[in-house]
């Protein structure tokens, strides 16, 4: 459907897009004892974790290989080595994600290879499951890269149903979750919670809403991720009654994933806004094979409420969204159905369901882009990360957060944007910004002949302020 | 860069881990290593050059991952916020089209942004595959008639001091000595004042802490020529051979800096912190002192007798509440002993402090202020400096944003002391913004809840229940799901 514009300027200018090693430590992160191990300089970590603190909020574990002039030219496998060996021994994680970069990349490294002879060297260090997951800065961006550690999780750790003897359906109340990059902790919560209505036992992967979900626990520190899937569930993927893809991004994994098993698939391109949550909840109902649970019904009822409310101020509104595939889509169905033009669409790389969006245009671009654009064409309203902030000022108009980064607000992490609870909180909000950002009333006309005793003094002559924004004129 | 180029900078005869067997610009341990890179450091020292355009020339990870993080803050131009990259494609690092990408995206920026000059910074990726940074620059500056300066700052090449040094490097040898500065304007309340013109080094105007110290020198009449680099512009950069007197603020890492300019151009340098009173009237009496000027000294010990008293007095309350607290400070190099005598000024008890990045003299001086009692850190890992956090019985942690969390998650109270900072701490006027924070985290209700049990933690622990210790969902147990699903709907 959408047109899809792509990069026609040398620089990027404000960067929408991040790298592919950090989306892919992102999706370690969402496995229980964990460490994301980036095979490259060492400020490839630093700023990745900077980032990610910012946005959590947290403490985040993430180790470097640590390479320096001679072993970026001379070949870097004893970084490799004795970066791994330097993880496994001090803290003994039950996962680590071993993620090339830009660098290594470059130099042609095989961290398969490598990881090959780490494991002839340390067989002490076997239990460890090591991910190799080629994350080139290069290629793709925060996306792509959590999407090819979800599929490298499969790989390394689902075995075959031949193999293994699974059988889809033997555990009949599980149901497998790929949750893509756009769910945030807080979506996690409320998908646990949705599936759970159904009395089935969803199993997240990765599960960012144990691991950084921002709660305070006993241990006062871990250099580990301190929740999130655990390894030994892998092994039971084949059993379940069904896997639930939320994210096109993850199409490849959900696939290697059906082929090992054949556990039947669900994809579902994102939990935004009223029809793609009928479709969740209908799939759902299928599954558990009863009918919707009364809470759920409710829950409907109350977003069609807030659709009627707020399609005043939604309805044909101009909204600018700069966001990665999944969240671009996610966005674009809710204001859809709510009547509103997506009038400027940027999202930083390209993606194989762009042009399955419900927008007329996409432009692969920046936040320049984006600026530019929403200028151009009078949006009212702009939904970013928090990079955009200083362009929403710029034009003037409020900004929607959402994405990756988000540092300039609090609880960004937690936001629950899906299902129809979260739809609804998401319209509230859309509605409340374009309600404070525009005055529909007349302007006041300060009559020449009947004049109010309390009016302005100095508005006599010629054009004055306020005639001059009143929509007569126009 | 060559090997050679590197060892050169490498070997800092200014800095004291020159003598040291153990350098603060030793090899990192993989697997076991915090911090940023070269490219990071160069970035860090040169980014808030405010009316310049800073384009990072490699793969987004370099500036995607980290634009728009830092504190530091311009009074004018915001070119520098726009974070700018060549964002290189694999096509580009497979066919070598970077070099091409990069000339153009040089044009795009003089173009859009009409920036006083551009700066480009190689990362690992262009420094690997040989893009010719110095010839595209060279080029592109002659093409368009903009200064454009190369940084060769490749991330694999070393630390973040490193890149500092980098950083500092490149604006002597491209910058520096480009332009002459104005005559100082004539305070027309102090037409015969002798101005005196001098640079900062090191500090970068995080939170704008620069305009607390800014005023002073306007009242003694120093005019701060440059201030590498926060509030800089290109000009500035250019100007900075025309100084008295250098000072070198709470960063080594560009002591090449002053000292290339000693040796070019014989201005005396020194180097000074703006935290805490005494050592900002330290400072001043250093500039006054070097400059050799009687009027001037008079004008500073006026201006201390009189910023001091005021700041005792504004002070006096905070003391009282801050009498007796302990605190564990953790930061790097000349920080390490500045911010113990802020602190000791308002009466707390530094009882450990980092010396992971501070040198034999940094030590000398952190010992002379702290006694024998003072505790020095080498190895400041989350989980080690919780320990010497109960060792010692701290009651805050200050330390960089790096630290934040682990403070919160174990419950501490914290300072943040670093460049992501959202307060100034400098100037005399900054004591009394670092007396607030410090009360802020301290004196607020809620250690007692956080540190508590929950209420139903004494009652017996019901079957099947959750608790915040553990994980939301129980264990995954192989083989317990279809187990689960028939207690659950039989």
């Amino acid at each position: 459907m959408a047109e899809i514009i792509k990069r026609n300027k040398p620089l990027v200018v404000s960067p929408l897009k991040t790298s592919q090693p950090l989306g892919a430590s992102l999706a370690v992160l969402g496995l229980n004892r964990a460490l994301p191990l980036m095979h490259g300089a060492q400020g490839c970590t630093a700023f990745a974790k900077v980032l990610l603190v910012r946005h959590f909020r947290e403490p985040i574990p993430l180790q470097t290989t640590a390479l320096d002039s001679i072993s970026s030219i001379m070949g870097a496998e004893d970084n490799l080595m004795a970066g791994l060996r330097t993880v496994c021994e001090k803290h003994r994680p039950a996962a680590v994600g071993l993620l090339t970069t830009g660098l290594t990349e470059t130099q042609g490294t095989d961290i398969a290879r490598g990881l090959k002879l780490f494991r002839d060297r340390y067989p002490e260090f076997r239990t460890v499951g090591i991910l190799p997951i080629n994350t080139p800065d290069f290629t793709g961006g925060l996306e792509s890269g959590f999407a090819a550690a979800v599929e490298t999780m499969i790989e390394e750790w689902v075995p075959a149903a031949a193999v293994a003897g699974t059988h889809p359906g033997r555990r009949p109340r599980q149901i497998n979750v790929l949750c893509g990059s756009a769910l945030t902790p807080g979506d996690l919560e409320a998908l646990r919670e949705t599936i759970e209505r159904f009395g089935l036992h969803p199993l997240l992967i990765p599960d960012l809403s144990e691991s950084l979900d921002g709660h305070l626990s006993a241990e006062d520190f871990s250099p580990l991720t301190t929740g999130g899937t655990p390894l030994s569930a892998f092994a039971t993927l084949g059993d379940a009654a069904a896997t639930l893809v939320i994210g096109d991004s993850l199409h490849a994994a959900a696939a290697l994933l059906h082929e090992r098993t054949g556990v039947p698939t669900h994809t579902l391109p994102h939990l935004f806004g009223l029809a793609a949550n009928d479709r969740l909840v209908m799939t759902l109902a299928g599954i558990a094979g009863q009918p919707v649970p009364a809470p759920l019904a409710r829950q409907r009822a109350q977003l069609l409420d807030t659709m009627l409310d707020t399609h005043f101020l939604l309805g044909q509104a101009r909204v600018a969204i700069a966001a990665e595939a999944d969240l671009l889509h996610g966005f674009s169905q809710l204001l859809a159905e709510l009547g509103a033009d997506v009038v400027a669409a940027v999202t930083p790389t390209s993606a194989s369901n762009l042009a399955r969006i419900p927008v007329p245009q996409i432009h692969i671009g920046d936040l320049e882009d984006l600026e530019t654009l929403a200028g151009e064409r009078n949006a009212e309203l702009l939904i970013g990360n928090s990079h955009a902030v200083e362009v929403a000022q710029r034009l003037d108009l409020p900004l929607l957060r959402a994405g990756l980064p988000l540092y300039d607000q609090f609880g960004g992490y937690q936001r629950t944007w899906i299902g129809y609870r979260g739809a609804r909180q998401a319209l509230f909000d859309l509605a409340n910004a374009l309600l404070a950002q525009a005055d529909h009333a007349v302007a006041p006309y300060p009559s020449f002949y009947s004049r109010k005793a309390d009016s302005p003094q100095e508005t006599r002559h010629g054009a004055t302020p306020a005639s001059a924004h009143s929509d007569w004129r126009h | 860069m060559k090997a050679s180029d590197l060892a050169v900078l490498r070997d800092e005869p200014a800095c004291e881990h020159n003598q040291q067997a153990k350098s603060g610009c030793a090899r990192p341990t993989p697997g076991a290593t915090a911090g940023g890179c070269a490219f990071d450091g160069a970035q860090i020292a040169l980014l808030p050059i405010a009316d310049v355009a800073h384009i990072v020339h490699g793969p987004i990870g370099c500036a995607g991952n980290s634009w728009d993080t830092r504190g530091a803050r311009s009074s004018g131009s915001t070119i520098f916020k726009r974070g700018m990259t060549t964002d290189l494609s694999e096509q580009d690092v497979i066919m070598g089209r970077g070099e091409k990408r990069l000339f153009h995206g040089i044009k795009q920026a003089i173009d859009s942004y009409s920036p006083a000059a551009v700066f480009v910074y190689s990362t690992c990726v262009t420094a690997l595959i040989g893009d010719d940074l110095e010839a595209v620059c060279k080029a592109a500056a002659a093409r368009w008639g903009v200064p454009v300066i190369p940084i060769d700052s490749a991330g694999f090449y070393g630390s973040k001091n490193l890149g500092n040094r980098i950083a500092g490097e490149a604006m002597i040898k491209y910058v520096v000595g480009g332009h002459e500065p104005e005559p100082p304007p004539v305070d027309p309340a102090r037409p015969d004042l002798q101005v005196h013109d001098i640079n900062l080094i090191g500090e970068y105007n995080i939170a704008g802490e620069l305009w607390n110290t800014l005023p002073l020198f306007d009242e003694l009449g120093l005019r701060v020529l440059c201030s590498l680099s926060g509030d800089a512009r290109f000009q500035e950069i250019q100007t900075m051979h025309r100084a008295e007197v250098n000072m070198v603020v709470c960063s080594r890492a560009m002591l090449n800096v002053a000292r290339k300019l000693r040796e070019q151009f014989g201005a005396p340098w020194f180097e000074g912190s703006f935290y805490g009173a005494s050592e900002v009237s330290t400072s001043l009496r250093q500039f006054a002192a070097l400059l050799a000027d009687p009027a001037l000294s008079a004008r500073t010990e006026a201006l201390i007798a009189r910023e001091e008293a005021a700041n005792t007095a504004a002070l006096a309350p905070y003391r009282k509440r801050l009498h007796g607290k302990r605190a564990l400070l953790y930061t790097g190099g000349v920080k390490s002993w500045s911010i113990v005598s802020a602190l000791q000024e308002l009466g707390v008890t530094v009882v450990a402090t980092g010396t992971k990045k501070s040198t034999e003299e940094d030590k000398a001086r952190i010992k002379e202020l702290m006694g024998e009692e003072g505790h020095l850190i080498e190895d400041g890992n989350p989980r080690s400096l919780l320990d010497l956090v109960h060792r010692y019985q701290a009651d805050i942690l200050v330390a960089g944003g790096r630290n934040l969390y682990t403070a919160l998650k174990a419950r501490l109270p914290f300072l943040d002391i670093n460049q992501e900072r959202e307060h100034g701490y400098a100037g005399y006027r900054g004591m009394i913004t670092l007396a607030r924070e410090l009360t802020r985290s301290l004196e607020n209700p809620i250690w007692e809840a956080v540190r508590g049990p929950a209420p139903w933690s004494s009652l017996p622990a019901p079957v099947g229940g959750n608790s915040v210790t553990e994980p939301l969902n129980p264990p995954f147990s192989p083989g317990g799901g279809s187990k689960e699903s028939e207690t659950a709907h039989g």
